[in-house]
């Protein structure tokens, strides 16, 4: 079954809703943006590692069971409701992905255990453009004698202002647009000639600009074989995009959660504003567009467990029904809030902000509504 | 009958395969147009002998309501069993054998509320197609507010008598019995209104076809005078009935929406992007060459794919004991939103040739479309409208309050 969780996954799920709504909530967000911190969380980073959340999906020993992407999922979910700035996504998603999925066994003995205890933390740098792209790559790896040289600039790459390593993803053959030709790279965020550019974004989270000059890295830097880096990128992508579907799905429950609160308390005319049958059909229509969200994001998290061959299908699916629901929920929240869901202290506003954010990572509702129409042959 | 052992459930899946190879005639393992679809009733009509047969066997087997107790004719399986059952006809291709209000809608709810003399007496004629009902719910002057009906239902001693006039009664010139809401108390709203069965040949029964938009009528105007009714035709008790016509509702959506308002099976009709291919041309890397349309139609196409999950997501919370709440209102409105959208997109692809609505120099099946585009635009109107199922969520479902 795909829809129901396990026990053990439901316990998770569990600890991880109490976690966010107890320290993690966005009065945590609003005192982390006025002390000026951008994202920057040491003390949360300590707790998620002692709750063991950076090795969901990664075994204790070879071939032993993890919670799987559903159960990352579920915590992803939890982050989201609450618009928790964490290094999860970039780090026990993406880079434990990156590196089951495409690392040597003397770069999984090295990294996994790094990562499922907290220690090293990890930020893909991918994008060189406004909009998501990801075979659009410029920055140049040349082979020298011992290992490449890296060049480039990486544009607004999550958690590179705090992360310790970072995922370049380069150009070994080939130019912008070529699937073909892609390498991936481990690189320390410290290396000689990386130059980080702190960026404040809208949504408090920060992000950074990545420049690489005369980079130098060892062979050993290197995930996977020259040149088919994508090859490993494109399903690192869509394990990313579910994630973030799930982070998105749990912003909008709660945007919605928050908005049923406010028509069920707020009068006007002499009247609670949800008895106004203008208010109860739009919450009716937001809440079927939650289900039906619901639905597919619960199946792409469990065909990226069950390794299905529709996986690319259902995580734009989960992407672009995830968009589509974060902003019409946030819009409506600020809305239905009235003059009140425009001040900066009410929390509206910040799932308007984050839901920008989460949109244009790792693929649009548009740039994956295109991918279905081509998955499905029009 | 509690059948969860995997082995006696592989058992049960190798015997329904082979009665179905051997019971099911190759021509019905086809897809199905819209005039060879088999209602059953007294003055069944088949297109083609082998869907008569393909009934009878279904029938007598009580395959047609795989889960109702055999005592009434049902198949006596178990949901597990029922779900095998259905993923074997869908591994042949088989059509269903009978379309049937009474399957859908008044069998389930005759079997919570009826006694056990009504249920002997119309279950099995049911499940073997045998009489076809129609519902006697809307009236001309009630609308969505269902509860507003006037038909009168006197108490005439050793019979009831009843006056009064429905409308968008489906196929009732065609079906032999109507089940159908009628007013026995006049000085209240929902408790005074009685649930009674009767032949549709009875005299002072009329009805009339309304020709829709579409060209076509499938609902009729169906008028009473002084229809006399045996008593043991009261289905419960006297005043009692809307709580049968509630919950008949709920079986009224749901096999609404499990169909998707069929027009998507065995129609013949193609997609939108095949038909976009086709009319607006391609650019060279095959893509539909309209952009925007092209969007437009995966938007559609990814609804279709989350309502079909949604279906599935629901069916296993429920199967495991979650329970789901009025999930037929969120199914139902759901299902209009995505049959409207894709007849729109359907018309919209076909150009000038969509535009088509009868004799020569036009595609049969555009004009098919056509005609499907219009009656489309009832899915949001009949068995409870949009507006109605938005209204159910809103108050039972997010728990928003009434206006004081």
């Amino acid at each position: 079954m795909s829809f129901v969780l396990t026990e053990d996954q439901e316990m998770l799920r569990e600890t991880a809703t109490a976690f966010a709504r107890d320290e993690l909530s966005i009065t945590h967000l609003r005192a982390l943006r006025d002390a000026g911190a951008n994202g920057k969380d040491a003390k949360t980073r300590q707790k998620l590692a002692e709750l063991g959340f950076f090795g969901v999906i990664i075994p204790d020993e070879p071939g032993a069971e993890t919670f799987g992407l559903t159960g990352l999922g579920q915590i992803l979910e939890a982050q989201g409701a609450t618009l928790a700035a964490t290094p999860l996504l970039q780090t026990a998603l993406i880079a434990a992905s990156a590196l089951q999925l495409g690392g040597s066994p003397a770069q999984q003995a090295e990294w996994l255990p790094k990562i499922a205890g907290g220690e090293t933390t990890f930020a893909l740098a991918l994008d060189e453009t406004a909009h998501f792209a990801p075979y659009n790559v410029s920055t140049e790896a040349e082979r020298n004698g011992q290992g490449y040289t890296i060049n480039g600039l990486k544009k607004y790459v999550p958690d590179a202002h705090h992360a310790d390593m970072l995922i370049v993803v380069a150009r070994t053959f080939g130019e912008s647009g070529d699937r073909h030709g892609l390498s991936l790279f481990l690189v320390p965020r410290d290396a000689k000639g990386v130059t980080i550019t702190e960026l404040k974004t809208v949504d408090s989270h920060g992000a950074a600009h990545v420049t690489l000059e005369n980079v130098n890295v060892a062979e050993s830097a290197l995930i996977g074989p020259a040149d088919q880096g994508a090859d490993i990128l494109d399903p690192v992508l869509d394990r990313a995009a579910i994630g973030l579907a799930a982070e998105m799905l749990g912003s909008a429950q709660a945007a919605f959660d928050m908005t049923l609160e406010y028509l069920n308390n707020r009068k006007q005319f002499g009247q609670l504003i949800g008895s106004f049958q203008s208010m109860q059909h739009r919450a009716a229509k937001m809440f079927i567009d939650l289900e039906m969200t619901r639905s597919c994001v619960a199946s792409a998290l469990a065909a990226a467990d069950d390794g299905k061959s529709d996986l690319a299908e259902l995580a734009s699916l989960a992407k672009a029904l995830a968009s589509e629901l974060v902003h019409l929920v946030s819009n409506e929240c600020v809305q239905m809030h009235g003059g009140i869901g425009m001040t900066d202290v009410a929390d509206p506003g910040f799932y308007m902000k984050r839901a920008r954010v989460q949109e244009a990572l790792y693929g649009s509702a548009s740039w994956h509504r295109d991918r279905y129409a081509r998955l499905n042959g029009f | 009958m509690a059948y969860d052992n995997a082995e006696q459930l592989e058992e049960f899946r190798l015997e329904a395969r082979k009665w179905l190879e051997d019971n099911c005639p190759p021509s019905m393992r086809t897809p199905m147009r819209d005039d060879e679809v088999v209602w059953g009733g007294r003055n069944a009509t088949f297109k083609n002998p082998d869907s008569k047969a393909w009934l009878d066997r279904m029938g007598e087997k009580g395959w047609t309501a795989p889960e109702w107790p055999k005592e009434y004719g049902g198949g006596g399986l178990s949901r597990s069993e029922a779900r095998v059952l259905e993923q074997e006809m869908r591994r042949i291709k088989a059509r269903p054998p009978l379309f049937s209000f009474g399957l859908w809608m008044f069998g389930p709810a005759l079997l919570e509320f009826g006694n056990h003399e009504q249920k002997l007496r119309f279950i099995p004629d049911i499940v073997k197609g045998k009489t076809r009902w129609c519902q006697g719910y809307s009236e001309p002057g009630a609308g969505s507010d269902l509860a507003g009906l006037q038909t009168r239902c006197e108490d005439k001693g050793d019979h009831y008598l009843i006056n009064g006039q429905k409308v968008w009664t489906s196929y009732a010139d065609k079906a032999d019995w109507i089940f159908c809401l009628v007013r026995t108390d006049t000085s209240t709203k929902h408790e005074g209104i009685s649930f009674i069965l009767f032949d549709m040949k009875s005299p002072g029964v009329e009805a009339r076809p309304i020709q829709l938009i579409s060209g076509e009528s499938p609902f009729c105007e169906t008028f009473f005078t002084d229809v006399k009714v045996p008593k043991e035709q009261l289905v419960g008790r006297v005043n009692g009935g809307w709580d049968i016509a509630k919950r008949l509702l709920q079986f009224e959506r749901s096999s609404i929406s499990a169909g998707g308002f069929g027009g998507t099976g065995g129609s013949g009709i193609l997609g939108p992007d095949e038909y976009a291919k086709h009319h607006v041309g391609t650019d060279e890397t095959g893509r539909v060459a309209d952009g925007d349309l092209r969007g437009r139609i995966a938007d559609h196409k990814m609804y279709t794919k989350a309502f079909a999950l949604t279906v599935q997501r629901q069916t296993e919370q429920a199967k495991a004991g979650q329970a789901v709440g009025h999930t037929a209102s969120i199914l139902k409105y759901a299902a209009a939103k995505m049959n409207q959208d894709r007849h729109e997109l359907l018309i919209e692809a076909l150009g000038t040739e969509g535009l088509g609505w009868e004799g020569e120099g036009f595609d049969k099946g555009a004009m098919r479309v056509t005609r499907q585009w219009l009656r489309s635009k009832g899915n949001s109107i009949e068995g409870g409208t949009s507006e109605i199922n938005l209204n159910v969520i809103a108050k039972r479902v997010l728990g928003l309050k009434e206006h004081q």
